[in-house]
């Protein structure tokens, strides 16, 4: 198991392979589908700070705000990530981001824009909602949530020890493109059967 | 005349709610601690099962949802002659907009044209409700929580499918739910469980599909063709070796569950309804004494 913390260096990023299991712990933001269009729509400099030498968590959350105005993660599974293939390189480029987090993997422009920018695709549990809701310790803002509504709003947040596991990498590297390559093989060998 | 309290059953249902989203079915659970038990030691997909294991622990203990994609909420509902319907779909959004303040679910109902998220998730035809009537004395409530990521992987084919080969009969059929299971790879939170409805309409044919989502995973299909199709697929389409969340290993299906309408002499539609492993669902019933029993 590495830990990563966050913010962290490119250089840092580029020595994580496909397959390392990690830890991460420090500030990092949620993004989805209208988030991701918002972006690529308007290019915010509010995001800059939040984003950079950070990660984006593909996640859209269940929340429990408290009587002191304060919110609560009570679960936060990632949501799938290839849908958020047309613009995650572009984002990462731009605003310096070092990590995606997700489930399902995402494609070759992103794989390319790993590889370029420095960055790499984390993969979570999808439905490890309640887990994963435990290793986020603290909400600490919240922006355009009434805009964007409670799925889609950017969550800052801070989490301690969420586990993932390196499924892309900066060289190339792709658990996706490999265990498809596979299943492939054998989905010809049982249609042509 | 099946007579209610409208207060008491409102709660029933919020509690209902609350089961589907935090308590994962024995079913389910079995099955996948017998995948977990079927993966290599020291395999990814033997810790993937594990961490899975612990999430519908920790979300029935807390009470949490056990993904934050609380999904489409689908209920089939049976009721005696004479019970209304608009009353009870009322009693369903009231139940639901409470589930939405306690947590128990995320407002998942977003505006089509302006992208606004209703925030209590109710919408046009959220959440979905279909009614049945029958000649039994009680009414059953089925609801079933299906998540946008295997949704997103569900899928239709006609058949024939020139470039898979898939003729217009049960070995099509097969050819096409091999294609889809191998398309989903790992997306739809795998291990999935199949409902697949052959034959139909555009419609019929995928709630058809849906509606074989309701079948407990033990069980074995009546029809004895489609019964053998059922271990075929299920043993076949674990060889694919996409494995738990597309990791790789030998669990990428738990379950395959097959319904057939009648279709027009010129359609064939295969509906392929893939759930996740989180594949939350209950049902209770209520009896005309006010009591309920929830499975």
């Amino acid at each position: 198991m590495i830990n990563l913390q966050l913010p962290i260096s490119e250089a840092a990023i580029r020595e994580l392979k496909m397959g390392d299991e990690v830890a991460i712990s420090g500030l990092m933001v949620t993004a989805r589908d209208a988030a991701h269009k918002y972006i690529h729509e308007n290019w915010p400099d509010w995001l800059k700070p939040i984003m950079e030498d950070s990660m984006i968590y593909h996640c859209g959350p269940v929340v429990k705000q408290h009587e002191d105005g304060s919110w609560s993660f009570v679960a936060a599974g990632p949501t799938t990530s290839i849908r958020e293939e047309p613009y995650e390189a572009a984002v990462m480029e731009h605003y310096k981001v070092r990590g995606v987090i997700g489930k399902g993997g995402m494609g070759e422009t992103t794989l390319a824009g790993l590889s370029k920018s420095g960055g790499v695709y984390l993969h979570a549990i999808g439905g490890l909602a309640a887990s994963l809701a435990k290793s986020v310790v603290k909400v600490h803002d919240v922006y355009m949530l009434e805009e964007l509504g409670v799925p889609e709003a950017f969550w800052h947040i801070e989490v301690k020890d969420f586990p993932a596991v390196v499924t892309m990498d900066s060289h190339g590297g792709s658990l996706h493109k490999s265990i498809k390559a596979k299943s492939d093989v054998v989905a010809k060998r049982l249609i042509s059967g | 005349m099946f007579q209610y309290d409208e207060k008491a059953l409102k709660d029933q249902v919020l509690e209902l709610i609350r089961l589907a989203a935090t308590d994962l079915p024995k079913d389910v659970v079995e099955s996948i601690r017998a995948a977990q038990q079927n993966e290599d030691e020291g395999s990814a997909a033997r810790s993937v099962f594990g961490m899975i294991l612990k999430n519908i622990d920790l979300a029935r203990a807390e009470s949490t949802p056990i993904c934050q994609d609380t999904g489409t909420n689908i209920y089939i509902i049976y009721i005696p002659e004479g019970v209304g319907m608009r009353r009870l779909t009322a009693l369903i959004h009231e139940a639901t907009s409470e589930a939405v303040d306690k947590s128990y679910l995320r407002p998942n109902a977003v505006d089509s044209i302006t992208g606004k998220n209703s925030g209590n998730n109710i919408g046009e035809g959220q959440p979905f409700i279909h009614f049945e009537e029958w000649d039994n004395d009680y009414i059953e409530f089925k609801l079933m929580l299906k998540g946008g990521g295997c949704e997103n992987v569900s899928t239709q084919y006609k058949l024939p499918d020139v470039g898979l080969g898939a003729g217009r009969d049960m070995d099509g059929v097969y050819k096409v739910i091999v294609d889809a299971v191998n398309k989903a790879q790992g997306l739809g939170c795998a291990p999935g469980i199949l409902g697949i409805g052959v034959g139909g309409d555009r419609t019929t044919s995928h709630l058809t599909a849906k509606s074989q989502l309701f079948r407990k995973m033990t069980d074995t299909n009546a029809n004895a063709d489609l019964a053998a199709m059922e271990s075929r697929l299920l043993a076949d389409l674990n060889e694919l070796g996409v494995g738990p969340m597309g990791f790789g290993g030998k669990t990428t299906i738990l379950g395959v569950k097959m319904g057939t309408m009648h279709r027009l002499p010129a359609s064939f539609f295969v509906s392929i309804s893939y759930m996740c492993w989180a594949y939350r669902r209950h049902s209770m019933i209520l009896n005309g004494n006010g009591e309920v029993t929830y499975d």
